[in-house]
């Protein structure tokens, strides 16, 4: 175990990403992400096919899809892809420009070539064949997002935001999440 | 107005993520194979804190009970929670962690945030089977519920004094983040 670079120690740590969310729930609502690949998704359906997505006087929204999903809550995420510039999609654009700021005044970044192409862990185990990481890292986004949405909302939304509120959702998804994931990581990343 | 807030708000996360050390994929690995446990304190410590603020905001009026907002409990949880945990694992990227460690130049992310769009994606088609043919989505337990009482509109399920109980359980996330050892292995 060494000292992280240009990570705070645990405690500071905590304290900072505390401000970030009681920040968000203070002024706006809880943070979320996962929401937003589905939006980004939507958006660029639409310009394939303009159907998609429909100006619709009589949903509670203004706005209705064919598909199921888009047009759930009365065409909630069929308005925000017809409008990316809201709220939730700015703020996620906002946290990878945060997380860019960090990085550039001596924050957490890949310090060799090799550590941006994939984490040592990954090579100990797995090797250095980029191809091969990359590959797993699409499949692993993959089943992320699609378990991300069946649960409605992944780390930030349902753990961090929902326990933080102490909500029962919150708890099943921590606990479906470390079921799988602490014995999985285990497994996988034997050498050290 | 929104927007700036959403700039704001945006930024100061992303900057948290990257200082708590939750961007960069080993740290995740290792709080999961338990070689490295500060970040799962950094979490649990966050959580607690958040929790205290939030229930005594609440109480004294100074956090909004509008702004509370509590996601429904269906099966869809656990399982969507286990899935994604099997992602996590191989990948160590979250959708948050992943698109803020893309932006510090980790290009791996580039194919896992890839990999999510296409996930997304594919969840987006398969919805209205999934509503229409499994129970996936039905409430559980009370669907929109909290533990302790927040002011808001949705219910909760202990009848202890609300802020009592979010302060008491805000302490033992603190106290178990302090009690986790840096590493276990």
């Amino acid at each position: 175990m060494c000292k992280y670079k240009g990570v705070l120690p645990w405690a500071l740590g905590g304290i900072l990403l505390a401000v970030a969310f009681l920040s968000a729930v203070l002024f706006v609502k809880p943070i979320g992400v996962s929401t937003q690949f589905v939006i980004a998704d939507a958006a660029v359906w639409d310009v394939i096919n303009p159907d998609i997505i429909q100006e619709n006087t009589e949903s509670k929204t203004g706005y209705s899809s064919p598909n199921a999903y888009l047009n759930k809550s009365g065409g909630k995420y069929a308005k925000n892809a017809a409008n990316p510039l809201n709220y939730s999609f700015v703020f996620v654009l906002a946290m990878m420009f945060g997380a860019l700021l960090s990085s550039k005044i001596s924050g957490d970044k890949p310090e060799s070539k090799q550590e941006s192409l994939m984490p040592k862990a990954w090579s100990d185990n797995f090797g250095t064949r980029s191809k091969k990481r990359f590959i797993w890292a699409f499949i692993a986004g993959f089943i992320v997002l699609f378990g991300a949405r069946l649960a409605g909302g992944c780390t930030s939304g349902h753990m961090m935001s929902g326990m933080m509120q102490t909500s029962l959702s919150g708890y099943l998804f921590a606990l479906g999440l470390f079921a799988t994931s602490i014995p999985l990581a285990i497994i996988l990343y034997k050498k050290r | 107005m929104e927007l700036s807030l959403a700039i704001a708000l945006g930024t100061l996360f992303g900057f948290a993520l990257n200082r708590a050390g939750a961007t960069n994929p080993e740290n995740i690995i290792n709080m999961l194979r338990f070689t490295d446990l500060r970040l799962m304190k950094t979490i649990l410590f966050a959580i607690g804190v958040s929790s205290i603020v939030l229930f005594g905001g609440l109480k004294l009026g100074f956090i909004d009970a509008g702004h509370v907002s509590i996601k429904a409990a269906h099966l869809g949880v656990i399982a969507g929670g286990a899935l994604l945990g099997v992602g996590f694992a191989i990948a160590g990227y979250c959708p948050g962690t992943g698109l803020a460690a893309l932006a510090t130049g980790r290009k791996d992310a580039l194919f896992f945030v890839l990999g999510g769009f296409a996930g997304a994606f594919a969840f987006t088609l398969s919805y209205g089977w999934l509503k229409a043919n499994t129970s996936l989505f039905d409430s559980i337990l009370g669907g929109k519920v909290s533990l302790a009482e927040t002011g808001s509109k949705y219910e909760h399920l202990m009848t202890m004094d609300g802020t009592m109980l979010g302060i008491l359980l805000g302490l033992a996330f603190i106290g178990i983040a302090i009690a986790v050892p840096k590493s276990l292995r």
